[in-house]
């Protein structure tokens, strides 16, 4: 059983890390969490993100969410900021590309355009 | 939505879009009384009169990208055809709760879902505030969960880093499957 003590643990482990992460670029994942993208699956979508981010330990990462920005049809969306670089945003992400996206975007540095707004609205 | 933990989450979003800084989530779990009951309470900005009149019709939403809502209204929905009904008690200025209940040996009632994930993408979510409490019963056994008290333990560390995202995936799953006879 994961308990308390646990945790102390983690945060003597991650304070070490956390001076290092300051030096580091941020980037933010952004995933839409009203009713419109709750019932798309956005939940799955976040989960898949924490987990995968978690796997890779990227400190320099920090998930959080929005509500509705009107594109409902094309939820789950996520908008991924990386520092000094323009917002992409990605439409009706499921698990598998949440994965693909952070080994793709987010420790590569590569977009993946098929799966982006401008792509998807296009086609 | 398939899930009631997907309306629980959904519900939750209101609390939080209302400024709250706490969340209590109930889930009790009663076969003897063949009684599910979901409450969802908050002490955000709370709802005036008017609103509370409203707040079951489609047509009304806080949102302003579309004119219609339709979170509330779908979850009271699965309540009655579950057997149960959902209510909502709200004060300006003090908090909304919102229970739901259901039948739960009824054909209709929604399974509960995954709630662990439910509550991990609402911490994961909004790592500063709210606080969360998830409180989940069945029958004499129960679990919870506050993020409060991991707060205090982190000493100041965020919620969201991910070796504490581990921890409570792994804190949630276990608790909640001890719940069930460590199915």
């Amino acid at each position: 059983m994961k308990t308390l003590a646990d945790l102390e643990a983690i945060r003597k482990r991650t304070l070490d890390n956390l001076n290092t992460r300051k030096d580091e670029h941020s980037t933010r994942v952004v995933v839409g969490m009203a009713t419109c993208g709750i019932a798309a699956g956005a939940r799955p979508v976040m989960a898949a993100f924490i987990d995968e981010v978690a796997k890779r330990n990227l400190h320099q990462v920090t998930i959080s969410q929005t509500g509705c920005i009107g594109l409902c049809r094309l939820e789950p969306i996520v908008e991924i900021t990386k520092a000094d670089e323009e917002k992409v945003t990605y439409c009706k992400v499921t698990p598998e590309i949440a994965r693909e996206i952070v080994a793709s975007h987010l420790v590569n540095g590569t977009v993946i355009q098929k799966y982006t707004i401008g792509h998807i609205e296009n086609n | 939505m398939r899930e009631l933990s997907l309306h629980i989450l959904d519900i939750a979003q209101n609390s939080i879009t209302a400024g709250a800084s706490l969340v209590t989530i109930r889930i009790d779990e009663q076969s003897a009384n063949d009684l599910l009951t979901i409450a969802i309470e908050d002490d955000g900005r709370g709802m005036s009169e008017e609103l509370q009149k409203t707040v079951n019709d489609p047509f009304t939403t806080t949102r302003s990208t579309r004119k219609i809502g339709l979170g509330i209204p779908l979850m009271k929905a699965g309540a009655l055809r579950s057997g149960g009904d959902l209510a909502i008690q709200s004060e300006l200025g003090k908090g909304t709760k919102l229970t739901a209940t259901y039948r739960l040996g009824n054909i209709d009632r929604p399974p509960l879902g995954n709630i662990a994930e439910t509550i991990l993408s609402l911490v994961a979510g909004n790592p500063h505030s709210p606080d969360f409490i998830l409180d989940y019963r069945v029958g004499e056994a129960s679990y919870s969960f506050d993020t409060r008290t991991i707060r205090e333990a982190l000493k100041g560390l965020p919620l969201n880093l991910p070796e504490v995202m581990a921890w409570f995936k792994d804190n949630l799953k276990e608790g909640i499957q001890e719940l069930h006879g460590g199915a």
